[in-house]
C-alpha cells in the first residue's frame, strides 16, 4: 500500500452567522491516505456532516485550506469543482438519492457519461461490471422507484464507482436501512477497501459500523478529539 | 457528448412529466395558434380593403389640372416687378384638359424601366338621357386590356366581358348603380349627352360593380376610340396617363420628377390615398399587440410550470451537482426543456394556425359591394409564420431563463442536509 496522500485538510474552520455567529467546526486537521477506510463518528451536531460537505467540494464557505490529490480546492471555480466531484469523488448518501427518470443502469452511467472520457458503450460495460461486482445485475434495467431502500443504496455505490475516483465518501450510508441491509452495504464497503484498496471516508453515528474500519475519527463540539 | 448528455436528461424529465409538459405546450400552441389565424385575417381583411382602393389606383397619375395660370401677364411687366401684386377675379385660362403631345410622352415612359405599366385614360363628363330625365355621369374612355391588366378592371365587371368595350364599337360598361337608375340590361341601348350637347347611342355590353356604391352610380366605361367619338376631339386625345411603378415608397419622387420633365400635374398614391396607409397601419399594431399578448400569456404559463418542476426535481438537482454536473450544467437542461416546450407547441401552433386560417378562408362571406370576394379574406404570409415560430422560441427562452437560473444555484448541501 502506497502513501499517497489523497485528501488533506488543514485548519478548517467554519461558522454559521445566522442569527449569531455559531462556530461549526474549529481547526480540523488531518489527512487521508490513498487506501484507507476511515469513518467520522460522533454525536448528532458536532459537525461531521458539516465536514464532509466541506471536504466534497460541495461547501466552499469555510476558512484553511482543502487539498485533493495535492491539488488545492480554494479558489477554483464552480464548474472545475463539479469537473473534481465527477472525477475524483464518488459519492453515497443516506438517502439514496437516485434520478426516478432513469433506470438503475443509466444512474450508474450518468457521472460516466458526464466525465465523458469513454465511449457511451464503454461506459455502459462498464456500469454493467459494477452491477456485476455488486451482486446486482439483475436490478439494471428496473426504474430507480420500483426499487428497495438496500437496493436503492447499492445502485448509488456502483454510481460512485463508475469514474473509478481516488475517494468515495458516504454520508451515513446506513443510517437509513435496516440491520441486513445494513450488513450488505458494510460488507460492500470492506470488500471495496480490502480487494481494490478503494479509499473510504465515511461518516456515521453507528459506532459498530465504525468499528469494523480500518481509522476511526472521532469528533466532538466541531473538533477531532482522537484519530 | 455534454450536450447530447444533457438533451438526454432533459427528455427523461419531460417525458417523466408530460402532462405538465402537455399544459405547457398547449399554452404555446394556442397562441402561436391565434396569432396566425388572427394576422393573417387581419392583413387578408386589410389587403381586402386597401385593395379596393389601392388596385384601382394608379401609382402616380399624370394630367393636367385646370387652374388659373402660374405666370399672369403683370408679373411679366417691368413697372410692377417691384412690387407684390394682388390680382383679383383671375378666372383658369383656356387650359386644355388633354396631354399635350401624349404619344411622346408615353413612348419616353415606355422606356422608363421604372414604370411597369402605361394605361392612358379620357375622362368625358356626359349626361345620360332617362326619358325626360338627364342623369349626370362620367364616360372613363381606357385601354380595357391595360386597364384590366393594371387595375383589376375585368375583375370588376360582373355581367358582359371587359374586353367587349374595345370589340363592339360604340359599346359601354355600365355602373351597377347608373345601369339600375336607367333601367339598362345588357344589349340595350343608352343615350348620353355630352356638355357640347351632342346625342350618342351606346350599346350596353356589360355591368361593373366596385364595391364603391357612390362610384358605381355615376360612372361607366367605354373604349378610348369611342369616347374620343364622344368628344369630337382626335386620336391622341387622352387626359390621364396612369402608371403603376416597380416600387411603389418611390412613387412621389418619381411623380415630381415626371411633373417637372413632362411639364404636367402629376399625383402620387401616397398623396392621394394617404387615408388608407394609416387605417392600415393602425389595424395591424392591433392585431400584433394582440398576438403578442397572447404569447407573452402563454410564456407565463411555462415559467410556472418550469418553477414547480424545480421545486419536484430539487432532490434531482442535488444530485446531478454531487456527481459532477455544474450549475450551468443544470440551467442548460432547464433551458433545454423549456425551448423544446416553445418549439413543441410552436410547431403545433404553426400547424393548427394554418388549419384555422383555412377554416376561416371557407367561411361564405357574401357582400353586394364586394362582388369578387365569397370567402372571408386570409392571407398566408409566411412571415406570419416565421414571427411566430421565432417569438415562441423567445418567449420560452425568457420563460425558462429565470427558473433555469433559480435550478443552477441551487446549494446541494442544503438539499441533501435538509431531509
Amino acid at each position: 500500500m502506497s502513501n499517497t496522500i489523497v485528501l488533506q485538510a488543514n485548519h478548517i474552520t467554519k461558522s454559521f452567522h445566522d442569527p449569531v455567529t455559531i462556530s461549526v467546526l474549529k481547526e480540523i486537521t488531518f489527512s487521508i491516505a490513498e487506501g484507507e477506510f476511515v469513518s467520522v463518528t460522533g454525536k448528532s451536531g458536532c459537525g461531521k456532516s458539516t465536514l464532509l460537505y466541506i471536504l466534497s467540494t460541495m461547501d466552499t464557505d469555510f476558512e484553511g485550506d482543502l487539498f485533493i490529490g495535492g491539488v488545492k480546492m480554494k479558489g477554483k471555480t464552480e464548474q472545475e469543482l463539479a469537473k473534481v466531484r465527477n472525477q475524483k469523488i464518488g459519492f453515497v448518501f443516506q438517502f439514496h438519492y437516485l434520478l426516478n427518470e432513469f433506470t438503475a443502469l443509466e444512474n450508474i452511467m450518468l457521472p460516466g457519461l458526464k466525465l465523458g472520457s469513454y465511449s457511451e458503450a464503454e461506459v455502459k460495460e462498464q456500469a454493467m461490471d459494477k452491477l456485476r461486482k455488486l451482486d446486482i445485475e439483475k436490478l439494471a434495467g428496473k426504474k430507480a422507484n420500483q426499487l428497495s431502500g438496500g437496493e436503492k443504496q447499492r445502485v448509488a455505490i456502483a454510481r460512485a464507482l463508475i469514474n473509478e475516483p481516488s475517494i468515495i465518501m458516504c454520508d451515513e450510508p446506513t443510517g437509513n436501512l435496516d440491520k441486513i441491509n445494513s450488513l450488505k452495504v458494510f460488507d460492500i464497503f470492506k470488500k471495496l477497501a480490502e480487494d481494490n484498496h478503494q479509499t473510504l471516508l465515511i461518516v456515521t453515528h453507528d459506532m459498530e459500523f465504525a468499528q469494523n474500519t480500518h481509522r476511526i475519527i472521532e469528533m466532538e463540539d466541531g473538533r477531532i478529539i482522537r484519530q | 457528448m455534454n450536450l447530447l448528455l444533457i438533451i438526454r436528461i432533459a427528455k427523461s424529465l419531460l417525458v417523466a412529466r408530460w402532462k405538465q409538459t402537455l399544459v405547457a405546450a398547449i399554452g404555446v400552441t394556442f397562441g402561436i395558434t391565434m396569432f396566425i389565424a388572427l394576422l393573417g385575417f387581419m392583413t387578408g381583411l386589410n389587403d381586402l380593403l386597401d385593395g379596393l382602393i389601392l388596385n384601382r389606383t394608379a401609382h402616380i397619375r399624370l394630367f393636367n389640372e385646370i387652374k388659373p395660370n402660374q405666370n399672369q401677364p403683370i408679373n411679366s411687366a417691368r413697372e410692377f416687378k417691384a412690387g407684390y401684386n394682388f390680382i383679383r377675379s383671375i378666372k383658369s385660362g383656356s387650359i386644355r384638359q388633354e396631354i399635350y403631345n401624349s404619344n411622346a410622352i408615353i413612348e419616353a415612359l415606355r422606356k422608363d424601366g421604372r414604370v411597369t405599366g402605361i394605361a392612358p385614360k379620357i375622362t368625358a363628363q356626359v349626361f345620360f338621357n332617362d326619358g325626360a330625365i338627364d342623369i349626370t355621369g362620367v364616360i372613363n374612355g381606357i385601354d380595357a386590356q391595360a386597364e384590366s391588366n393594371l387595375f383589376h378592371f375585368g375583375e370588376y365587371v360582373t355581367t358582359g366581358n371587359p374586353l367587349d368595350v374595345n370589340n363592339v364599337s360604340n359599346s359601354i360598361i355600365l355602373g351597377k348603380g347608373l345601369a339600375a337608375k336607367l333601367l339598362a340590361n345588357v344589349g340595350d341601348v343608352v343615350y348620353v349627352t355630352t356638355v357640347k350637347q351632342e346625342r350618342f347611342a351606346l350599346k350596353v355590353v356589360g355591368f361593373f360593380q366596385s364595391g364603391l356604391l357612390e362610384l358605381d352610380k355615376v360612372q361607366s366605361y367605354a373604349s378610348i376610340g369611342t369616347t374620343q367619338k364622344i368628344l369630337g376631339k382626335p386620336t391622341n386625345y387622352v387626359t390621364d396617363i396612369q402608371l403603376k411603378v416597380t416600387d411603389i415608397e418611390l412613387a412621389p419622387s418619381i411623380a415630381k420628377e415626371y411633373a417637372h420633365l413632362f411639364q404636367i400635374d402629376a399625383e402620387d398614391i401616397q398623396t392621394a390615398n394617404s387615408q388608407f396607409e394609416t387605417g392600415s397601419f393602425v389595424r395591424s399594431l392591433i392585431s400584433y399587440a394582440v398576438g403578442i399578448v397572447l404569447l407573452i400569456v402563454a410564456g407565463f404559463g411555462i415559467y410556472n410550470i418550469l418553477n414547480m418542476m424545480i421545486y419536484e426535481k430539487m432532490d434531482s438537482i442535488a444530485i446531478l451537482k454531487a456527481t459532477g454536473f455544474s450549475g450551468s450544467d443544470v440551467s442548460r437542461i432547464f433551458m433545454v426543456i423549456a425551448l423544446s416546450i416553445g418549439l413543441f407547441g410552436g410547431v403545433l401552433g404553426l400547424l393548427f394556425g394554418f388549419l384555422l386560417s383555412f377554416m376561416i378562408d371557407q367561411i361564405p362571406f357574401n357582400t353586394a359591394s364586394l362582388p369578387t370576394i365569397k370567402t372571408y379574406p386570409i392571407n398566408y404570409n409566411p412571415i406570419f409564420y416565421f414571427i411566430g415560430s421565432s417569438f415562441s422560441l423567445v418567449t420560452t427562452y425568457i420563460a425558462g431563463w429565470s427558473p433555469a437560473r433559480k435550478a443552477s444555484r441551487v446549494d446541494p448541501v442544503i438539499i441533501i442536509r435538509g431531509k
